[in-house]
């Protein structure tokens, strides 16, 4: 795998471990974590100070039988779930859960881009988008923040050159052109906290239609 | 596109340290433990040294509840950790009775997911902190937080020592660094990583202090970074 270059901006990873992140935005960052050692590491510092904080917080006094009552749950304690799903292809586990262990089910948006809508919701939404060699997704800009992962492939926009692993994450003031790298179709995760806005009649009819 | 699984070239196994390593690292290194915090000594020792001890029990504990089911390192663990989980329920809108439930569904977390914990990449309590944030996002909201795949390494049978003691080091110095705050710094941390589930801005402006903790955190992200290339590696 070539080397990731773009990561998880600090507040946002601070933003999953404390649980500050929505789904669509948890999702992304889960997904990049499972292909990023880098970000596996900083992952587990965040956590390091979450645990800091909870060792120096103030305790409060437990009820007498409280105590007694875990002790005596543990026999009885139900086995731990099943470990969490691993990567399937190119699909890193948090995926593969997201898919329900099934390969997505595409949907066109014409001119060979695809999509398959894994959640959408008030809090945002998050897709898989496949995207042929050397096409253009229709010029967009963002309410909020839009996130994207590169699964297989590459893209490059105005800001740069996206591999695998890698994380873009544009906010209101990028309005961008991504275009897919040459080789194999550009497949990636994207999640946005609000809808996207597409500039033009027909990227905005596609909106109301396919529910980007 | 197919979601056939990938090959299996590595096997799926953790990699671990058992008890035994861990106290043999103590012994031999016990005397060592530099503190690399920048405390002052006369305002921190006492401080410093419960948290080293603190963090290098539980590590004891969490691994004695992990490889032999001990129930009496787990009562100790719940000692230390259930007034905790309250407190900090509570803060957060808990009823008395609710928080006591919320301990209760952590705690028995901890004893069944115990298998799970590897100390040589997350000190105890912030393995705890992940259980309990997990259990609150469960409360709070719809949809569960997507985690993580587990790596998968090979196995290496001879515990990593060195790592589990310099992790433990880290994390007690994040803790120090954490009780030298100023107050109002102090209640942004805590109001953040315990609190409820938002976005906290965290404000540096003040400097140092905060400045301490970031780069405790970038410490302990090397060192974890390179822990997990060198299980890459292997
Ligand atoms: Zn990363």
């Amino acid at each position: 795998m070539n080397e990731i270059r773009h990561h998880v901006p600090d507040p946002m990873m601070r933003d999953y471990a404390t649980g500050a992140l929505d789904y669509p935005f948890g999702l992304v960052v889960a997904s990049h974590v499972s292909l990023c050692d880098e970000c596996r590491a900083r992952l587990h510092s965040q956590e390091a100070l979450g645990g800091a904080a909870l060792e120096e917080a103030a305790a409060a006094d437990l009820s007498s039988g409280l105590r007694a009552a875990v002790l005596s749950r543990l026999d009885a304690a139900p086995p731990a779930p099943a470990a969490p799903p691993r990567r399937s292809g190119i699909y890193p586990g948090p995926l593969v859960e997201a898919l329900k262990g099934a390969p997505p089910r595409w949907k066109s948006l014409g001119l060979g881009v695809r999509q398959c809508i894994l959640h959408a919701g008030a809090e945002g939404s998050v897709r898989l988008l496949h995207i042929p060699a050397g096409q253009a997704v229709p010029e967009h800009g963002h309410n909020g923040i839009e996130l994207t992962l590169v699964l297989q492939g590459s893209f490059v926009d105005e800001t740069d050159r996206f591999g695998v692993g890698d994380l873009e994450v544009a906010d209101n003031d990028l309005t961008h052109v991504p275009v897919a790298g040459p080789g194999a179709p550009c497949i990636c995760l994207a999640a946005t906290d609000a809808p996207l806005r597409f500039k033009g009649l027909m990227p905005r009819l596609t909106q109301r239609l396919f529910r980007i | 596109m197919n979601l056939d699984p990938m090959p299996a070239t590595v096997a799926p196994v953790t990699c671990r340290a058992n008890a035994a390593g861990l106290v043999m690292a103590r012994q031999a290194g016990g005397r060592r433990m530099p503190d690399r915090s920048g405390i002052k000594a006369e305002a921190g020792t006492e401080q410093a040294t419960r948290a080293a001890t603190d963090t290098g029990a539980q590590t004891a504990w969490m691994i004695a509840v992990r490889d032999r089911r001990d129930r009496a390192a787990f009562a100790r663990l719940f000692d230390f950790y259930a007034p905790r989980l309250k407190a900090v329920a509570m803060r957060s809108g808990a009823s008395a009775a609710e928080a006591e439930d919320i301990v209760q569904d952590v705690m028995l977390s901890v004893w069944q997911n115990a298998h799970q914990f590897d100390a040589a990449r997350a000190p105890v309590a912030g393995w705890i902190y992940r259980i309990a944030r997990n259990r609150q996002i469960d409360l709070a909201r719809r949809k569960r937080r997507p985690e993580p795949e587990e790596l998968t390494v090979e196995v290496d049978p001879s515990p990593d020592s060195d790592q589990i003691l310099g992790l433990e080091q880290e994390a007690a110095a994040l803790r120090n660094a954490l009780a030298r705050l100023k107050p109002e710094q102090r209640q942004m941390i805590e109001r953040a990583y315990l609190g409820e589930l938002t976005h906290v801005e965290i404000r540096d402006t003040t400097g140092l202090p905060l400045g301490t903790i970031k780069a405790r955190i970038r410490l302990g992200m090397d060192r974890l970074r390179h822990e997990l290339q060198g299980l890459r590696r292997k």
